[in-house]
């Protein structure tokens, strides 16, 4: 069968179609989910797509974590149910306390559109299972606090425990020790600044992103859908 | 408990000591062209102001601070200061 993929819309949120095709064309199912629902179950994997949630204000995704859908993603985190934060997306998830640290403004106060190469450095997460460490891809980021931060010893429990998942090649915006992705430590949670979806075509410039969604399709295929 | 009784607060967040603060640093860099040389440790965050019910001015503190902790500010990068006076006191 399928796997069924729900992608979380904010108000705000801008990237929800650009993952809904990418998963179909990789042969997934994705459905979008309101964040008003207060369940989502059913799901075999969750994307919280990029964009500006609730217009970004107060701080990226810090509204967004009072979305009544939240409640319903840290219980399906909690089961071990795939979630995947792309970049607005991942600043809600460090906001609902789902993933260490925080997203400040880049380095040099410029917003960043360009495209990155970013290291795989994990074989184990939901979105690199299988995927040889080392790998090289090229993707775009699209941010203005994309410089990931944490304290000192939040860094050293994420390099002690291997949940560094991506690095920039050649960081672009400050981030801590070049990170790009994290995880949580059941490794189902990932947050990542890069879009792969937009990285899942060749009309797009590159299609490296697929290895990282085709990984997550084949985790959500693996995955007993949690509760 | 007492009556209920109106505050006014005002709560500060600033960056946290050691996060870069790159909109301070910019502003900073602006104010040599007004011809100020001497302004230095210009730091830039934000300032909330809002009427609060409470019994007294220690509840109103406590769930100002919890608004300033829990909502507008992120710990993680930045810090709080919560200011609550009597409403219609001069700040």
């Amino acid at each position: 069968m399928a796997p069924r993929i729900g992608v979380v819309l904010f108000p705000g949120t801008n990237c929800e179609h650009d993952a809904v095709q990418a998963v179909e064309r990789l042969g997934g199912t994705a459905e979008l989910v309101w964040h008003g629902a207060t369940s989502t179950s059913g799901y075999d994997a969750l994307i919280l797509p990029g964009g500006f949630a609730h217009g970004d204000y107060l701080r990226p995704g810090a509204i967004a974590r009072f979305s009544p859908v939240m409640d319903a993603v840290a219980t399906y985190a909690a089961g071990g149910g795939p979630v995947i934060g792309i970049c607005n997306g991942f600043q809600v998830l460090t906001e609902a306390g789902l993933l260490p640290g925080a997203l400040q403004k880049n380095r040099g106060l410029r917003f960043l559109c360009t495209t990155t190469t970013v290291r795989v450095e994990r074989d184990d997460t939901a979105l690199t299972a299988g995927v040889p460490v080392g790998t090289e891809l090229s993707i775009p980021i699209n941010h203005f606090e994309g410089n990931y931060t944490c304290d000192a010893a939040t860094l050293a429990e994420l390099r002690a425990e291997g949940r560094i998942v991506l690095r920039y090649v050649d960081n672009p915006n400050g981030s801590v020790d070049d990170i790009a992705g994290v995880c949580n430590a059941g490794r189902n949670v990932v947050g990542l600044m890069p879009h792969p979806e937009r990285a899942s075509d060749p009309l797009l410039g590159s299609v490296d992103g697929v290895v990282l969604l085709r990984a997550l399709l084949e985790t959500a295929r693996a995955a007993t859908p949690a509760a | 408990m007492g009556p209920i009784q109106q505050f006014s607060v005002q709560v500060e967040v600033l960056l946290r000591a050691g996060i870069a603060d790159p909109q301070g640093a910019t502003i900073e860099r602006a104010l040599p062209a007004l011809g100020l040389d001497g302004v230095t440790a210009v730091r830039a965050g934000k300032s909330f102001r809002f009427d609060l019910a409470a019994a007294d001015e220690s509840d109103a503190l406590a769930q100002a601070t919890v608004v300033a902790d829990r909502l507008l500010a992120n710990p993680v990068i930045e810090d709080s200061q919560v200011t609550v006076r009597p409403a219609g006191a001069p700040a």
